[in-house]
């Protein structure tokens, strides 16, 4: 079996997978991080979506044969402690979530969304690119709120910082 | 999925040799959609040749009177390329519509028209600008390299390694996604160079991506939403039916999304 | 509101867990040497299995055992049941057949259980399932709705030759009828209530575990009851008496009703962890759960409103047609009976009522609860029918509403239903204000010039929750009590758990629960801890589905607070020297009347454990009291839902302009959470009406069994919302609670559809009115405007 190393939350991590391993699998099963979900079977509801050198992907179309050397951020890597991500905080003050199943692909979604879009999201930018993401509780409704605040708020954290 | 083996060639030499060497192993690109359908049990490829680390093979430059695009370049990086962005808005503005932000993470221009899902949004649009796809054997037009539902002229091992793509054309892309899945139910790109114009059709027929001759004549005579008009619809004998979407409904969209795409490709 | 006690907005308990990855979902859990479970499922709708070959799997990699309905059979586990009976017009018990969980002998759906393989791995259990060899005599199958008892269609069960499964009926013929003759006006329409796959976003799971040593078995589920779940596999299907089978409900993600049911794999999973030594654990893949759920809704009505020259209502007729599937699931033939018709008043004094429903057995998934439960399908035929008979009557369709709405409380309705209070004029005007309704015809104008068809469709739904006197339904063939539970247990230094019956799946129990016992208690509220979904440490309960938390758990923790506070009373009488009758409480704090004498809550609580201040003759030792609650009505909330949509006639596509929601709940302990419910039933309901089709080819194959052709509403297909809310207590519970969980599904379908008709000035579209439905429709408009 091969074996595949990488870096997820800063940690180095390696193991022997089979080759059709998904990086879904192989952190919820080998690394026994159960944060990242898997709602469906065909690339859709996003609720795997980790990052992966930066970049939010579907980790249950992703290889973890093909992650070996990646950076890896699941939603267990974005609180430090305590001190929740402000998208994370942002979605608990706005009821962003009900079921929590979607939420760690929703709130990974929303963090690469300010990444590539800045701190400003409109309404409709939000819920366009909501598009991977599917949630049956909420109707979005809060949802797009909190990344709108989230988003604003991690802007505030940069400004802070600067 | 079944199991296979997998390899990740460090250069394309390496990645021709392995192709070689396994008959029936299939090339991983974004894996966007070869992942699912193996996820599925559709396929049961022997092994995969993963081109994830072959950098030659993305990026985007502008060379001469053409984009060239490496084929493992990702949708999101056409779509938030300043360089297609100013020399193919529209194709930049296609590559952004493709499946969802992390798709678009993933998923690469090569493995979309190696593909050549009869719903995907590139093959539309390379036929109607005129690309040439370069493979690791030889250059295909367009024209010549989409020739069917999911399939193309390439050769058993061949791997495509560019996308050339002349500028200077008025181009759009128009599509109406399917409710559910979100691939194009009918997708259309409309591309005026000089007096030529090219309308390519995807997510419609039922033998793949096709050309709208009637609309090209008629907008070669004006390229305008209005000169199409008086031109009938594409058959629905001939273009897909199922439970999204009849054939005739198909038919009528493709001549809603071609105005759609002529009226954005004229920049009104 | 400031604070954390009712009517707050408190932050979630619960979701610090859920945001950092940390909650704790069935397929979370993993027992030490667990093997995967993989069902092997009928490709055909409808087939006999003449042979299962089993050898070659048996000899693939890592497989650990195979086993099949005749194994079940030999075990003597029972088959899944369905636990309300439903009485047909002529008296006779409704027809249903055996449903096992591993088929026998024959399959009847695609997707119907053929045999299960345990593996070491899930691929390796996969791959062997695909070496397995069925034998199968194809058979024709039953899949269109309305010819499935036609002369000569194939029966699925032999308990029920025609596929009748009952022929049912409720109110006064006689009186309707004469109604319809006298009427001035009558409106007839013609209705599908579409068929709905639920799709909680995390997919059912199992985990079956047997420990030998104590001969008892574990098993974890994803389950919105269960206790239920519990009495079902112990009592009826036999896996172990109760006390040696525990049942863990842990996170779970989502239910909407799928997750009521006890099914076929969880039934499987248990049942082989003992047989093959192994915990066994079943995750559904996506497309296991489109194929296997129970589905939702799934009706074919026609239905006639007769009005007087007066503009009033006389009577209403109905008659449904309902799909109960290829087996009845556990509550499928109360579904489109009790919780249906006794809704088809709606929120109007209608003197007569009758309706007559046929369920019928097809080829397809059961059917069964799905968020709102029958209350939707009456929802969407009533509100149909008065908008219909608005525009009929050239009437404004809020004026029309308005004048036939009941205005006088208790209304005894012709069908059961006696709603004890509300005020419809109070929500219909502050929707239409919230909504701008004056503005309407300006917007409808401006879309005009743009091209586009604007339409505005109201929704003044009621429903029945706070599901429910036992007796009531008892009397109406429910299987079982409709109570609630709760257990205070004081610890003590003060802190609190309360142990309740009902599950939070999505709903935010650990926190609306907590704000009422730490309001009540005076007690911070991370002080109270809310114990659920475990049968091992939650006494007896009935779990949670029809809006009954609040109303009927709630109301339990509630006689359980009664009695604390008694105790704890008893116990400050002795520390505070005083008579039991002179001690006050209040904010936490036990006081002698008319002294400075006080003693906290806290202080009590350690005083009722050291037990000093008071011998055992005089008072038991402790603090925890228990309570179960069994409502003595439903509740009925209700409210007006307004929709505005826009409609692109080129291509068909309808955007949800505008949404307005003004719903009376009765007492709201939480606002924040109860909007998330309202948001993300509207969402349910407009996914209902707009995107949501589930479809069988004729062969009885589920075409829609996956997101790439089920269209799960996503955020850009959605508005936002606006939700506001008027409030009649309710006065049949403690707290004044009514409901909130089904609202908005409830109400949507009806208010989108009527404005979509309105748009297209024609009623002829059906649900779910996709874009192609409504380009065709939007054709027919233009034709007939051409006329």
């Amino acid at each position: 079996m091969p074996k595949v190393s990488m870096s997820v939350n800063g940690k180095q991590v390696s193991g022997n997978v089979e080759a059709r391993t998904l990086l879904v699998d192989f952190l919820r099963n080998e690394l026994r991080m159960t944060g990242t979900h898997v709602g469906c079977d065909t690339s859709q509801c996003g609720a795997c979506v980790v990052h992966v050198n930066g970049k939010a992907i579907k980790s249950c179309t992703t290889l973890a044969v093909a992650c070996d050397g990646a950076n890896v951020t699941t939603i267990e890597g974005l609180a430090n402690g305590q001190d929740l991500h402000p998208m994370q905080a942002a979605f608990r003050q706005h009821h962003g979530l009900q079921c929590g199943f979607c939420t760690p692909g929703m709130i990974m979604a929303a963090v690469d969304m300010v990444n590539r879009l800045g701190f400003d999201l409109s309404e409709e930018t939000i819920r366009h690119e909501l598009e991977g993401n599917i949630c049956r509780c909420t109707g979005y409704h809060n949802i797009v709120k909190a990344i709108k605040a989230g988003a604003a708020a991690m802007g505030g954290l940069k400004v802070a910082a600067e | 999925m079944y199991a296979f083996d997998y390899h990740r060639p460090a250069s394309l030499r390496q990645a021709n040799n392995l192709v070689a060497k396994n008959g029936d192993a299939k090339i991983l690109a974004g894996g966007q959609t070869l992942l699912p359908t193996m996820k599925m049990r559709l396929a049961s490829p022997s092994a995969l040749i993963d081109l994830g680390a072959l950098k030659e093979l993305s990026g985007i430059e502008h060379k001469g009177r053409n984009l060239v695009i490496g084929a493992m370049t990702t949708h999101a990086e056409v779509a938030g390329s300043a360089l297609v962005r100013e020399l193919v808005p529209g194709l930049a503005g296609l590559a952004g519509g493709i499946g969802d932000p992390h798709v678009r993470h993933k998923g690469t221009i090569g493995g979309s028209v190696a593909n050549n899902d009869p719903a995907a949004d590139y093959p539309a649009g390379l036929l109607a600008l005129g690309a040439t796809i370069v493979t690791s054997k030889r250059k295909l037009a367009a024209a010549d390299f989409f020739t069917g539902l999911f399939s193309t002229a390439l050769d058993e091992g061949e791997i495509i390694t560019r996308i050339i793509i002349p500028v200077g054309a008025k181009f759009a892309y128009a599509k109406f996604r399917n409710p559910a899945s979100r691939y194009a139910m009918v997708g259309v790109a409309v591309a005026k160079r000089g007096a030529k114009v090219a309308v390519a059709v995807t997510g419609a027929g039922a033998d793949g991506v096709f050309r709208w001759a009637e609309a090209e004549a008629a907008l070669a005579k004006r390229f305008n939403a209005k000169a199409l008009e008086g031109v009938a619809n594409p058959a629905p004998k001939g273009l897909n039916g199922d439970i999204h979407a009849s054939a005739e409904y198909r038919s009528h969209l493709i001549g809603v999304m071609t105005k759609r795409a002529v009226t954005a490709a004229s920049g009104k | 509101m400031a604070g954390t006690g009712i009517g707050a907005r408190v932050e979630r308990k619960e979701d610090f867990r859920f945001i950092t990855g940390k909650g704790n979902y069935t397929d979370d859990i993993n027992r030490p040497g667990q093997a995967y479970a993989y069902f092997l499922r009928s490709p055909h709708a409808h087939a006999k299995i003449r042979k299962i070959d089993t050898k070659k799997a048996s000899k693939m990699p890592g497989v650990v055992g195979i086993l099949t309905g005749e194994d079940i059979e030999k075990d003597k586990i029972g088959g899944l049941i369905c636990g309300w009976m439903i009485h047909s017009k002529d008296g006779s018990p409704m027809k249903a057949g055996a449903h096992p969980a591993l088929a026998v002998g024959k399959v009847r759906y695609v997707g119907d259980h053929v045999a299960v393989v345990i593996a070491e791995t899930l691929a390796e259990a996969r791959d062997a399932a695909e070496a397995i060899v069925v034998d199968y005599e194809k058979l024709a199958p039953v899949i269109d709705l309305a010819g499935a008892t036609k002369k000569g269609v194939p029966t699925i069960h032999d308990a029920s030759p025609d596929n009748q499964v009952y022929d049912w009926h409720l109110g006064d013929k006689a009186a309707t009828d004469a109604a319809f003759r006298k009427a001035k006006h009558v409106t007839k329409i013609d209705l599908v209530n579409n068929r709905l796959v639920p799709n909680a976003m995390e997919p059912r799971a199992a985990i079956g575990d047997y420990d030998t040593g104590e001969g008892a078995f574990t098993l974890y589920t994803t389950s919105q009851n269960p206790h239920v779940a519990r009495l079902v596999l112990s009592a009826f299907i036999g896996i172990a008496p109760e006390h040696k089978l525990r049942v863990i409900a842990p996170d779970v993600g989502g239910g909407f009703g799928s997750k009521i049911f006890i099914y076929a794999e969880e039934t499987v999973c248990i049942w082989a962890a003992k047989k093959v030594g192994r915990p066994v654990k079943w995750v559904a893949e996506r497309t296991e759960s489109f194929l296997s759920d129970a589905h939702g809704r799934d009706h074919l009505t026609h239905a006639e409103m007769a009005i007087d020259e007066n503009g009033k209502i006389t009577g209403v007729r109905v008659s449904t047609r309902a799909n109960l599937g290829a087996y009845l699931s556990t509550f499928a033939s109360s579904v489109p009976t009790y919780l249906y018709a006794p809704l088809l008043s709606g929120q109007y004094n209608v003197p007569a009522i009758y309706c007559e429903v046929e369920a019928v057995y097809t080829n397809t998934a059961p059917v069964d609860a799905y968020r709102g439960a029958g209350r939707p399908e009456a929802t969407f035929v009533i509100e149909r029918l008065v908008e219909v008979a608005a525009r009929e009557l050239g009437m404004d369709p809020a004026a029309f509403r308005k004048k036939n709405f009941i205005k006088s409380f208790p209304h005894q309705t012709p069908v059961i239903m006696c709603y004890d209070t509300g005020d419809y004029n109070a929500s219909l005007a502050k929707a239409m204000e919230n909504h701008d309704v004056k503005g309407f015809a300006k917007r409808r104008r401006d879309s005009a010039k743009a091209g586009k068809l604007r339409g505005l469709g109201y929704s003044a739904y009621i429903e029945a929750c706070g599901i429910a006197p036992s007796a009531a339904v008892g009397s109406l063939g429910a299987g079982v009590g409709l109570w609630e539970s709760a257990e205070v247990r004081v610890n003590p230094i003060g802190t609190v758990e309360v142990l309740t019956g009902s599950h939070s799946h999505g709903q935010g129990h650990e926190t609306t629960f907590a704000q009422l016992v730490a309001g009540r208690l005076g007690i911070p509220i991370e002080n109270v801890s809310i114990v659920h979904g475990d049968t091992d440490k939650v006494q007896m309960g009935m779990g949670t589905y029809g809006s009954r938390s609040g109303a009927v758990g709630m109301s339990a923790i509630v006689k359980a607070l009664d009695k604390v506070e008694a105790k704890a009373k008893k116990v400050a009488s002795f520390v505070l020297e005083a008579s039991e009758a002179d001690i006050d409480f209040k904010d936490g704090k036990f006081t002698v009347r008319g002294t400075d004498k006080s003693i906290d809550f806290p202080s009590v609580a350690l005083q009722a454990y050291i037990a000093h201040k008071f011998t055992g003759q005089q008072l038991e030792p402790g603090l925890k009291e228990g309570a179960f609650y069994d409502p003595t009505n439903f509740t009925f909330p209700s409210g007006v839902h307004i929709a505005e949509v826009e409609i692109d006639p080129e291509t068909g596509i309808t955007t949800v302009a505008k949404w307005t929601a003004v719903d009376d709940f009765g007492v709201i302990i939480n606002p924040m959470i109860v909007e998330g419910q309202v948001h993300g039933g509207i969402a349910q309901g407009i996914g209902q009406a707009l995107l949501e089709g589930t479809v069988y080819d004729a062969s009885g194959q589920l075409v829609t069994a996956s997101y790439m052709d089920y269209t799960m509403p996503r955020a850009d297909d959605l508005p936002s919302f606006h939700v506001d809310h008027t409030m009649t207590a309710c006065p049949s519970n403690p707290l004044g609670i009514k409901g909130c969980g089904e609202a908005g599904a409830i109400a949507a379908p009806a208010a989108l559809m009527n404005a979509i008709t309105d748009a297209l000035g024609h009623e002829n579209i059906a649900m779910p009115a996709t874009p192609q439905a409504v380009w065709k429709a939007a054709r027919a408009s233009f034709a007939k405007a051409a006329e």
